[in-house]
């Protein structure tokens, strides 16, 4: 379900994101971030850094924070799950959040396996105080990144974005 | 909750290693001069360092979330690679989320250096047995995760050569502290995240 390539908002998504200057990019490989992995692993700017598992990413994103940097956690709806005792260190902190999340269990899926974490997704992210942003067409993806990295980083919020199967494609099983 | 007990709830417990963990924490941090940060992870760990260092802005400790405790150091390593970076974490909190030994080993800035204070147990709980003293060896797992530099500490006359090696090495570091089961005084620290995470920006960057 990678993203199709000749669609320009993957690399705007990027743009917007260094722009912002963070630095830090935490993932665990995944088709619907594969753009955003593939260019921070070969941007010498940036730290590229593969995770075990999604946990890790919010203890990254807070120790950057500590630090003084930022950071995004590139995950997929799935991963949201694996995170949830650790989202307890960014609301009794208050820490700054992102992250971006390739859905699954979404428009389309064709892997009933996928509907569980994927339906319950952006009800357990709110339930942990994330408050989350949706987009599911090209046209919103640069007010919609532009307004999550300016709650996240300004108003040191916990945002996720929510990259639906209807922008990414849902995931083609033969 | 505190228990003045000799051994507290640990009393009768037994594990491998024989150091006193505040001692051996304490010599571990003296011996890494002043430029650095400390993550400490829950519970016992927390209490080691707050024992060698008072209530220092450039601790951040934790009260839960357990098994963040390397991947913050981590995150804060690569934030600021001109400071020495120091996770101290216990045998049962780095066991939750082992994995991330991987990732550090990959990741594997010079700047982070991992201390698990191993008492082969889970003291917060009430000191019930862990991994590490039923075969399991962390240190081991270090190596295996592809952090180049690792020690086991047993004697307290291994810490110099330990601390050395923390401050000095080009990759990533890990020192294993094999200590006694002991339940020390339990130290007061404010709960409140918030707080020590503003305080330790204020600190380090000059603004919360």
């Amino acid at each position: 379900m990678s993203a199709d390539m000749t669609e320009e908002w993957p690399e705007e998504i990027y743009g917007l994101l260094r722009e912002a200057g963070i630095d830090q990019f935490a993932f665990v490989p995944d088709a619907g971030h594969d753009h955003l992995i593939k260019r921070s692993i070969a941007d010498p700017d940036v730290h590229a850094i593969a995770l075990t598992t999604e946990e890790e990413g919010v203890g990254l994103l807070a120790g950057a924070h500590l630090g003084g940097s930022r950071g995004v956690l590139l995950m997929q709806s799935s991963g949201v799950g694996n995170c949830i005792n650790l989202l307890s260190l960014i609301r009794a902190g208050r820490f700054p959040f992102l992250t971006l999340i390739s859905m699954r269990g979404d428009f389309g899926e064709g892997n009933p396996w996928q509907m569980p974490m994927g339906q319950s997704t952006q009800p357990v992210l709110e339930a942990c105080d994330v408050m989350c942003m949706r987009i599911d067409e090209p046209a919103d993806v640069s007010r919609t990144i532009s307004a999550a990295i300016t709650m996240a980083f300004q108003s040191e919020l916990p945002i996720a974005v929510l990259l639906g199967q209807k922008l990414l494609g849902a995931k083609k099983f033969s | 909750m505190t228990d003045t007990k000799p051994g507290g709830r640990a009393a009768g417990k037994t594990a491998s290693g024989h150091l006193d963990r505040r001692a051996a924490v304490k010599a571990l941090l003296d011996s890494q001069g002043d430029d650095l940060l400390i993550v400490a992870g829950l519970a016992g760990a927390k209490g080691d360092v707050l024992a060698a260092l008072g209530d220092d802005p450039r601790i951040f400790g934790f009260g839960g979330a357990m098994g963040a405790a390397t991947s913050m150091g981590l995150g804060l390593a690569l934030a600021q690679p001109d400071k020495r970076v120091l996770v101290v974490t216990g045998d049962g909190e780095l066991l939750m989320n082992v994995g991330t030994l991987a990732t550090v080993g990959v990741a594997n800035p010079a700047n982070l250096g991992i201390v698990c204070v191993d008492n082969e147990h889970y003291g917060e709980t009430g000191f019930q047995r862990s991994h590490t003293g039923l075969g399991t060896d962390l240190a081991t797992m270090a190596q295996g995760a592809g952090i180049g530099a690792v020690r086991t500490v047993r004697e307290e006359s291994e810490l110099a050569e330990a601390g050395e090696m923390l401050r000095q090495s080009n990759g990533s570091a890990f020192v294993l502290l094999k200590v006694e089961v002991d339940e020390p005084p339990k130290i007061r620290f404010s709960w409140d995240a918030a707080f020590h995470k503003n305080r330790f920006r204020q600190a380090l960057l000059g603004q919360p």
